[in-house]
This record gives structure tokens, sequence and C-alpha cells, in this order.
């Protein structure tokens, strides 16, 4: 169990702040370093693996500093974001010379273990020149994990990967943070983040703008109207009583035409202000005016609503 | 040294088509020795002017300024190096290892070369070609750590390396009698100049701008503070991908 700890950390370029006093910990399981192109992920990678020196503040790994140190490399895997490899060599070759940089005891039985769990196998013997884009990554993977690390940090690894691999490459990240590594993946896709990682730690413009898990960040986000689908008997006149009430900011009557001729669903359109008075009030209301409510559902539980309103208050 | 370093350092420079284009310069030398060979016949003056000249002056540098960038320059550039640098291993065995393989392709490519031509040309064969030999190896083991190490500190190493291979030691050095001084060309003269002898170097009209000593001193000094440099700075190399 490794754990990475970044304690006051910033990093500036000349007159430019990249990363600007994050402090976090990555413990064993998935991470997430969410955010937009420009906010900091991959300098702070760099930083957590030894290639950036922070400006300020230390970066370490079970208390051994990351930077002008070598023999932290045991214990971490690096996925690169960039594509450069040895392209002339094979995929076997790669990997096996990984292992023997690594001073592995058993260095051809290590890499055909690390190839057989990113599902390499058929393809090994060819030249990475000849590899697609995900196979490349895959490869790259195996590279990281020639060696067993407690640390695995993979730099936007889902980039140009189609949707199996993806999915393939998302089975396989579970798999190694289930025997207690410390998984962190940086990616700027929510779906990905939310799909995979039990822990998010969310980057805007340099700064560590929340973390925790997916409702957790939610949570945090108190200020932020939440907004609510609702059908009901009577949109119209509930809609009128709900207007009229504090805990709402605004209410819309949505006529759901489905295009095929006839009349679709409509649905009422609600953001709240206040979300614990309105999930009170609501059935209150709805009895006090007879309408009989159908539906009630939170429409922005995405994490894309999340991560927008984040950018736009920072 | 890092046997595997050195495996994936020689793939790469041996697969990089512009190390290749250097087979040309030394079949340029090579054919030039059996031209003036089958036309002339053998001439210590012509073969010094030859080999010293086109070989141990243009050749080695070229081939000492492909060998030592490309053994590193390109990895840096496409972000391979990183596979390297991951692993628990001293930054100064890298550089050693690299450092190993470019001067090992560069002796096959530019002294092999030298040393073939100036026997072809020479008439007292021993005489000229040891310390024509000698010459180039020095430079090569000199020039090939100067560019090892200029291609860690920056990305126009190939340009520099050319800047000062052709405009410091053929123009500089030549106009000004100070600059001769601080020039790896004359630096390993001087030791040919002191291998042949008096006598023979009056005749040759071989005459360095510093003494043998010197000469030397300032050859293993510049090979020896390169590469220690070198792996100064590989230790603290900062690699972050473009955002």
């Amino acid at each position: 169990m490794s754990v990475i700890t970044i304690d006051r950390v910033s990093r500036w370029y000349g007159n430019v702040v990249a990363v600007n006093d994050v402090t976090m910990q990555i413990g064993p399981g998935i991470t997430g370093l969410l955010g937009p192109n420009g906010a900091g992920k991959s300098t702070l990678i760099s930083m957590m693996a030894g290639f950036l020196p922070p400006s300020s503040g230390t970066v370490t790994i079970d208390g051994q500093a990351t930077w002008r140190n070598e023999s932290i490399y045991s214990r971490i895997g690096l996925v690169p974001e960039r594509e450069g490899m040895y392209e002339v060599v094979t995929g076997w070759e790669l990997v096996l010379a990984n292992a023997r940089l690594h001073k592995l005891p058993n260095p051809e039985r290590a890499a055909r273990h690390a190839i057989e769990t990113v599902d390499m196998g058929q393809a090994q013997d060819r030249g990475i020149a000849t590899y697609s884009k995900g196979m490349k990554q895959r490869i790259k993977v195996a590279t990281a994990l020639v060696h067993d690390p407690a640390v695995l940090l993979l730099d936007e690894p889902f980039n140009g990967m189609d949707p199996r691999q993806r999915l393939h490459l998302m089975d396989l990240l579970h798999r190694m943070s289930e025997g207690g590594r410390s998984v962190l993946f940086s990616s700027h896709i929510l779906e990905e983040v939310e799909q995979l990682a039990a822990t998010i730690q969310v980057m805007v413009a340099g700064r560590h703008a929340a973390s925790g898990n997916f409702r957790e960040i939610r949570r945090l986000m108190t200020n932020k109207p939440h907004q609510y689908t609702i059908r009901s008997s009577d949109d119209r006149r509930l809609a009128s009583a709900l207007v009229s009430d504090v805990s709402t900011s605004s209410v819309q009557l949505r006529s759901g035409s489905n295009g095929a001729g006839g009349q679709g669903e409509s649905s009422l359109h609600v953001e709240a202000v206040d979300v614990a008075r309105f999930v009170r009030v609501l059935p209150w209301m709805a009895q006090q005016t007879g309408v009989r409510l159908l539906e009630v559902s939170p429409t922005d539980e995405s994490l894309e609503s999340v991560f927008s309103y984040l950018v736009n208050r920072s | 040294m890092n046997p595997t370093v050195m495996r994936l350092t020689s793939r790469t420079l041996l697969g990089h088509r512009r190390f290749w284009l250097l087979l040309g310069l030394s079949t340029v030398l090579l054919v030039l020795a059996v031209v003036v060979r089958l036309v002339t016949g053998t001439d210590d003056d012509l073969a010094w002017a030859i080999v010293s000249g086109f070989g141990v002056g243009t050749l080695v540098p070229m081939i000492a300024l492909l060998a030592g960038t490309g053994s590193i320059g390109p990895e840096i550039d496409d972000g391979a190096i990183v596979y390297l640098l991951s692993k628990p291993i001293s930054r100064y065995t890298i550089v050693a290892s690299k450092l190993f393989v470019a001067v090992v392709s560069a002796l096959v490519l530019g002294v092999v070369p030298v040393v073939i031509a100036a026997v072809l040309l020479a008439e007292n064969v021993f005489t000229v070609a040891v310390p024509l030999a000698v010459a180039a190896t020095a430079a090569v083991l000199a020039y090939c750590a100067l560019f090892l190490m200029l291609s860690i500190i920056t990305r126009n190493a190939v340009v520099l390396g050319l800047l000062y291979a052709v405009v410091w030691e053929t123009t500089v050095a030549n106009l000004i009698p100070g600059a001769q001084a601080l020039s790896v060309r004359q630096w390993s003269l001087a030791l040919a100049e002191w291998l042949l002898g008096t006598a023979d170097a009056a005749r040759l009209r071989v005459d360095a701008a510093v003494g043998a000593p010197a000469g030397l001193i300032c050859l293993i000094a510049l090979f020896a503070g390169s590469t220690v440099y070198a792996g100064v700075r590989l230790r603290s190399i900062r690699l972050v991908a473009a955002e």
C-alpha cells in the first residue's frame, strides 16, 4: 500500500502558474484526476513521477521525495501521455527491456505476464511502429506494470481509444486497484472518471477545486441550484404554486411534443436554490393544490454539470 | 554501464536514416583514397593532407556529432527517454551507456575509414596511419561526450554542434590565433604531432596550436567534464506532456 502526498505544491513557469497551492493525498484504489485541458493535471502528474520539481511544497510517495530520486521508480509505474516510444523494437522487446531496466530476477516471465495482462500476446512480435493507437497504449501500460508497482500513474490513458479498448483498460485498472495498488489517472472526460474512479480530485485552472467521490463533490456544490424534472397530473397548477415559494429560482413548463403527431408527456423543470426546503415543500404543495406527483427526478446528477459549475465558479 | 540501455540506444541510433547518410561521407573518403592511390600512388604528404583535412577535420566531427546527438536527442524529443528515466538506474549509468554506443559507432564509421584511407595513401604506412588513428580516436571521444551533453541541455544540439564544427573549428580558429587553443581539432592534432616526432611533423608540416600535454589534458577534461555534466543535467531533466 502506497500513498502519494502532495503538500502545498505550486508550480509556475515564469509568470504562468500551472499548479496553485495544491494539497491532496492519493491512496489505494482508483483516483481520477479530473479537469479541463490546461488545468495543471499533467504538471501535477509530472511532479508525482519525479520529472518536474515543485516550485514550492513537496511531493512524496510514502515519505520519499520523488524529484531526483531514482529509487522511487521501483514503486511507480508510469504511463505517459506522449506517444514517443522505441518504435524500432517490437512490443515484446520493449516490455522485456523495461523488465530488465528494473533489474527484475526473471525479466522474461515478468514481461510475459505484463503482456498477457494487457492482452497483447497476439501482436507482441510486431514492430511498435505498426501498432494502432490503442495497441500502443496497451503496450505502454504493460511497460508500466511489468515490475508490479504499488503506484500506477496514467496521464490521459483513454485518449484516442475506441469504446472497446476503453472498456478493456477500465477493467484492467479495476483489477490493478483490487490488489491494493494506488491507481491515478487523469482525464478531461467526465464519463470516464465517473465510471471508473472511487475518488475524484478535480483540478480547475491550477487549483484543487474539489475532492471526494462523485456524490461528495456534488454535495459540496451547495450554492449550485439543483434541477428537477417533475411530472404530475396538473403541471400548470403545480408550477404556479412552486413559483410562489422561496425555495425555487425558476419553474419552466415543458410540453413534451414527441414529434410523432401525438401530444407527448409534458413536464415541469424546476431549479431549486434551497434543496432542503424544496424537498419538504413539494409534497405539501402537491397535496394542497390537489395535484398528483407522478415523477420527481434530479436532472443534473451528471458530473458534467458539477464540472461546468466548478469551472464557471473559479 | 547497462546492457539494456546500450541495446535500445544502438537500435534507435542505427534505425535512424540520418545516421546511415554518414556511410555516404565515409564512402567519399574511401573512394577518394582509392582514386588518388590509383592515379598518383602512395605519398605521405598527400595522405596527410587528405586524411587529416577531410578525414579527421570533417568526417570525424560530423560522424561524432550525429552519433553523440543521435544517441539521446531523438528520445528526448519524442519523449521515449521516459522509459529509461522511470527506472531505478543511475543517470550516470544511462549517460555512460549511451556514450559508449555513440563512441563505438563513431569509431566504426569514422575512425576505421580514416585508418583505411591512411593505409591506402601513405608511403610510410605506420608513420602516418598511427598518429592519424590516435588523433581521430581522441577527437571521437571528446566530440561524442560534448555533443551528447549538448543534446541533454538543448533541443538545438545538432545546429549548435554544426556551428561549432564548421564556424569555430574551420573558420574562427583559422583566422584568430587565440581561438585555436580552444579547438578539439587542434588538441587532437597536438597528439598526432607528438606521435610523428619533430622530423616527421616538420616534413608533413604538422603544427598544432597547443603542445601535446596541453592537448591531452584539454581532451580529457572535455571528455570527463561533458560526461559528468551530462549525468547531472539528466538527473534534473524536466519532462512534462504539453497540455
